[in-house]
């Protein structure tokens, strides 16, 4: 029985390291050719191990972009990527406390109505009303701007959703014991609610950094200038339909450079991450 | 649900909503009602004028051949992407939950491809597995196999399942192990001195206990093959070859882009919400079932 039981545990060792052999593999691939030389891997003759021109690649990535038309330092697009990321992050999570206090701690005419119309929001995502959106952000004159790349995926009804549940469960007491300090709502808002919600707000800025970084259709539509490029969108437009133009490194180390951020959230702030998931698909 | 201490104001709640109520108008509403307008009507070659037409543009679409294969091919992709995706994760979350050394380095290592964005797994896919370049496309063309994505439509096909089944491991692999943490040791340790076999006990126990986290993936998985799905093929095959990998957000995207028939465009746009408020609502009806445990 005893001995079984360690038997069974070898395996599940093995089978747990096969699994992540199987996830890691593509990256493991997309480091090493963005080391090699790209006559190499044209020849299809790529090495499975690191080859010497790591240096090389990543300052010609960052700092200059691919050698073809649409030259762009791939350092640029990371930038454009990171304001959009943090604007959609920091935006959601502002706009959705706010009308969530409201929700919670105010009686007002058209109270549920107005909670409804955000709730439905859930329902349509930029894939279902793409061209409409885009020509509003269009006769707005938002092409090409931070704000158009921001503001249409601003609205959340998850993240109201969640601080709404989250104001719930704070007891009344703290409110009574504010108002009898003589604080008003502005003052309960900002000195007693939000250091409460800073987990929340911590878990849930995780999650919408990694979703805003990793957009990629609607930057794909409304970024036309090659300078306003996010880095999803960069990087799709470096493999040239004619493969033999294709710059190979350049585009795995891009690829290297569009993980490393998201990637790098996951797994230094793996409790938050998971505590913002959890929550987020509640 | 209510609170029962609450502050009196007539204008500061308006004020607080009003940022979100703005945003949602402007940029979900409005042009989620332009699309439901626009499906309805139909536009001369030179968009000066444009016809109340019914369910003309509906009728066009179901009519179109090319619609049809490409709203069964979504469900293919998206039921093929969920099941292997969810069996594999499964697979490891059970191994992954038994008392081992170093389980957290294991759970590390297993869920940061969540934050992989799809045009990425699109071109990490695609390098593995191109015909003339890919290092895993070699070894299948050493086992005999004729292996060309980009001219062989199956291919295509296989290789966009298992470019968006790898990404969505992790979630689910993470999903899973919550799932199976919140059942209770009890309930095991009860099964195994019945004398039940590991494999017995997991069909018997296990699956049925975890039936409402399978359900709930289940839901969200199809949502992401539909939705998510497009930038793994945007970078993969562009939709091809012919039109061998247009899935219906792919074509919304496309025939837009062609800027041709925004009546149809439009009709599709509206398909597609139908679908996702029956998806929302299926996955809100379990939620309940969801935070039992």
């Amino acid at each position: 029985m005893v001995e079984q039981e360690g038997f069974r545990r070898y395996v599940a060792h093995i089978i747990l390291w096969i699994g992540i052999a199987i996830v890691a593999f593509p990256v493991y691939i997309a480091i090493v050719a963005s080391t090699q030389d790209n006559a190499l891997i044209a020849n299809g003759q790529m090495s499975l191990l690191p080859g010497g021109h790591f240096f090389e690649v990543y300052y010609q990535t960052i700092f200059v972009g691919t050698s073809g038309s649409t030259r762009e330092p791939v350092g640029n697009m990371m930038l454009n990527s990171l304001i959009m990321a943090l604007l959609i992050a920091v935006g959601k999570i502002a706009i959705s406390i706010i009308s969530a206090y409201a929700i919670v701690y105010f009686r007002f005419p058209f109270r549920m109505p107005i909670f409804w119309i955000i709730f439905i929001t859930l329902m349509l995502p930029v894939e279902v009303r793409i061209y409409p959106t885009y020509k509003i952000v269009a006769d707005l004159h938002m092409l090409d701007s931070y704000a158009g790349l921001a503001l249409p995926l601003i609205a959340s009804a998850t993240a109201t959703l969640l601080f709404r549940q989250f104001f719930m469960t704070v007891p009344d007491e703290l409110l009574e014991a504010s108002r009898i300090d003589g604080a008003g709502p502005l003052r309960f808002f900002w000195d007693t609610l939000l250091p409460l919600s800073r987990t929340n707000m911590a878990a849930l800025f995780v999650i919408l950094f990694i979703l805003g970084w990793n957009q990629y259709l609607w930057p794909l539509l409304i970024t036309t200038r090659d300078d306003m490029q996010t880095i999803q969108v960069g990087i799709r437009k470096m493999i040239t339909t004619t493969d033999a133009l294709t710059e190979w490194p350049v585009v795995m180390a891009t690829a290297v450079l569009a993980m490393l951020p998201p990637v790098f959230v996951v797994v230094a702030m793996q409790k938050l991450f998971v505590r913002g998931l959890v929550e987020t698909e509640k | 649900m209510q609170k029962q201490a609450i502050f009196q104001s007539k204008l500061l709640p308006y004020l607080l909503v009003a940022p979100q109520l703005a945003v949602v108008l402007i940029f979900f509403y409005w042009p989620a009602l332009q699309a439901v307008i626009q499906s309805f009507l139909l536009q001369d070659a030179f968009g000066l004028s444009s016809n109340f037409v019914w369910f003309d543009n509906y009728i066009e679409l179901f009519k179109d051949p090319a619609y049809f294969e490409s709203i069964v091919r979504t469900f293919f992709f998206s039921f093929a992407i969920a099941v292997s995706s969810l069996s594999f994760a499964l697979l490891l979350a059970v191994m992954a939950d038994k008392p081992l050394r170093g389980s957290m380095l294991y759970r590390t290592l297993l869920i940061w491809p969540y934050a992989v964005a799809p045009p990425v797994v699109g071109v990490l896919w695609i390098f593995m597995l191109h015909p003339s370049l890919g290092v895993l496309a070699r070894y299948l063309r050493a086992a005999g196999i004729d292996w060309n994505p980009l001219l062989d439509s199956n291919q295509a096909a296989t290789l966009i399942i298992l470019a968006a089944a790898w990404k969505q491991i992790s979630y689910n692999f993470l999903f899973f192990l919550a799932g199976l943490q919140a059942i209770p040791k009890s309930v095991f340790e009860a099964a195994a001195i019945d004398g039940a076999r590991p494999m017995r006990r997991f069909w018997t126990v296990t699956f049925p206990l975890l039936s409402p986290t399978i359900f709930f993936l289940l839901v969200v998985n199809i949502v992401y093959a539909f939705f998510d799905t497009f930038g793994i093929i945007d970078t993969m095959t562009r939709g091809g070859p012919g039109t061998s990998t247009v899935t219906l957000v792919y074509k919304v995207y496309t025939d837009g882009l062609l800027g041709g028939n925004l009546g149809s465009s439009a009709a599709q746009s509206v398909i597609l919400m139908i679908l996702v408020i029956v998806l929302t609502g299926i996955q809100f009806r379990f939620v309940e079932r969801k935070v039992t445990y």
